[in-house]
């Protein structure tokens, strides 16, 4: 049982939940950065929770069925289509032996999800098939040619049929982070309903956002830990939202900490999106 | 414990700040022995941060602070280095040495192993005095070889594997500092002892 990779698009690697307890190693988390979409496309084919799935990043990804299987496409909207044949989005489809699976680009959002049943069967680095961007832990990125194995599905549930996923609106809810202190008098209240755009450089590792100016002390702290949905502020003023691959420990001031619920919503935006930021 | 302060990241970390390197490498060991429960336990330069935790939970775990505690627990490592490194002249300078000297107080240092960072195995390692701090280069060389041994601030350090860098190199080993596949994949995780030799 296995898929062929004929085209991975500009970045697909394989993401489960990412990889914890490596961070005082220096390792980055990694995982599906979409975690909700990524959940729905292994409910879809019946998978683990823990299953590998196919992330996409904007170009989508162009597949071969070794055998007949069943695989879901969810995350960032996208034409799918089986040969010539459109199939749904956001549902599962069985593909006969041999067909070639088409993963559009993204025509809303970045990052599509492809789960197969039974999950893709690589070897975990340090307990996870995550693909992490940062230094390259895990698996490579998916290359042209290569032969994903699965693994035996059907020990989970029957999955639902269709799902509804409704729209997000783009809004970054934020609790003060551990050195909001740094921010200047006034740049706390500022952020609130403030609107940036995102920028073009951001990636796995981090959102960065680009606006108003946020005003804060001078310097750099000690190196210190940092966590998923840190709010870095460096010396440019511009916001760094930490995501799945961030560096594990980081010197500029963590001045908010993004609610965990809104992180999947990062994975979705692209450069030039507005995105508002709202403080609690 | 005195002098702490526990700073909330969020709803499920916390940052504690034990203000040295030494404190926080001294804690985290303390709370991966004692089995607090968090998905990460991260030592840096002055705090540690628990993250996937109960905040409440952890504040109120927290021991008396035993800052000679970490010493005597952590595995302990001897790495032979080639002393051939391109800053080697320039840390002489600094430490107003010859560099056999650089050598020598290099090999003499008891270093500790206080938190990873940088990159995967990439261990702050402690030990030198106040007085032998060098600054970084001032503008950071595009690639660094692997097992490259190297000084900055007050801290050694050894490359893993490749990437751009701007400490001042003093040596190479071959040691491998980082392998995913090994039980314990960095070499000097944080609480490790090294000493340093001169390689045959």
């Amino acid at each position: 049982m296995s898929v062929e990779v004929l085209d991975p698009g500009p970045l697909s690697t394989l993401q489960d939940l990412g990889r914890t307890g490596w961070a005082h190693l220096g390792v980055a988390r990694a995982g599906a950065l979409d975690r909700g979409a990524a959940a729905l496309a292994r409910r879809l084919v019946g998978g683990a929770p823990d299953d590998a799935v196919v992330e996409t990043t904007i170009g989508g990804i162009v597949l071969r069925t070794g055998r007949a299987v069943t695989l879901a496409v969810t995350g960032a909207r996208c034409d799918v289509r089986v040969g010539r044949h459109q199939v749904a989005h956001g549902a599962p489809v069985t593909v006969p032996a041999g067909a070639v699976v088409t993963v559009g680009a993204a025509l809303v959002g970045v990052r599509s999800y492809v789960a197969v049943a039974g999950g893709i069967d690589v070897e975990p680095v340090l307990g996870s098939r995550s693909t992490d961007t940062l230094a390259w832990v895990g698996p490579p990125r998916l290359a042209a040619g290569q032969v994903l194995a699965l693994g035996s599905p059907g020990r989970w549930p029957e999955p639902p049929a269709a799902v509804v996923v409704r729209p997000r609106e783009a809004v970054l809810r934020l609790r003060p982070g551990p050195r909001a202190d740094w921010l200047a008098p006034g740049a706390w209240a500022a952020l609130h309903g403030t609107t940036y755009a995102v920028a073009p450089d951001s990636d796995r590792i981090g959102l960065r956002l680009a606006g108003p100016r946020v005003e804060r002390r001078a310097g750099e702290l000690p190196s210190e830990g940092m966590v998923l949905g840190a709010v870095q502020l460096p010396p440019s003023g511009q916001p760094v939202v930490f995501l799945a691959d961030h560096p594990p420990t980081g010197g500029y001031p963590v001045v908010a900490v993004v609610e965990d619920a809104d992180l999947d919503l990062c994975a979705q935006l692209r450069p030039g999106d507005p995105v508002v930021l709202r403080t609690a | 414990m005195g002098g702490v302060r526990v700073v909330p990241v969020g709803e499920c970390a916390c940052l504690v700040e034990v203000g040295d390197a030494v404190a926080a490498a001294s804690l985290a060991a303390w709370a991966r022995a004692s089995g607090l429960v968090a998905e990460e336990i991260v030592p840096a330069a002055t705090t540690v941060l628990f993250d996937g935790c109960d905040p409440a939970a952890v504040e109120a775990a927290l021991p008396p602070m035993d800052r000679e505690s970490l010493s005597d627990s952590g595995p302990s490592v001897r790495l032979q280095v080639t002393y051939d490194g391109p800053d080697l002249e320039r840390v002489a300078d600094h430490w107003g040495c010859s560099t056999d000297e650089v050598v020598e107080r290099h090999t003499a240092t008891d270093f500790t192993s206080l938190f990873c960072g940088f990159a995967p195995g990439f261990a702050y390692l402690g030990g030198l005095p106040a007085h032998l701090t060098v600054p970084r280069l001032e503008s950071p060389r595009p690639r660094v070889e692997p097992g490259s041994v190297a000084l900055a601030d007050r801290w050694c350090g050894i490359y893993p594997t490749a990437s751009p860098g701007g400490w001042l190199v003093i040596g190479t080993t071959e040691a491998t500092l980082w392998d995913a596949r090994r039980e314990s994949p960095a070499l000097l995780a944080p609480g490790t002892r090294v000493r340093f030799e001169v390689a045959p």
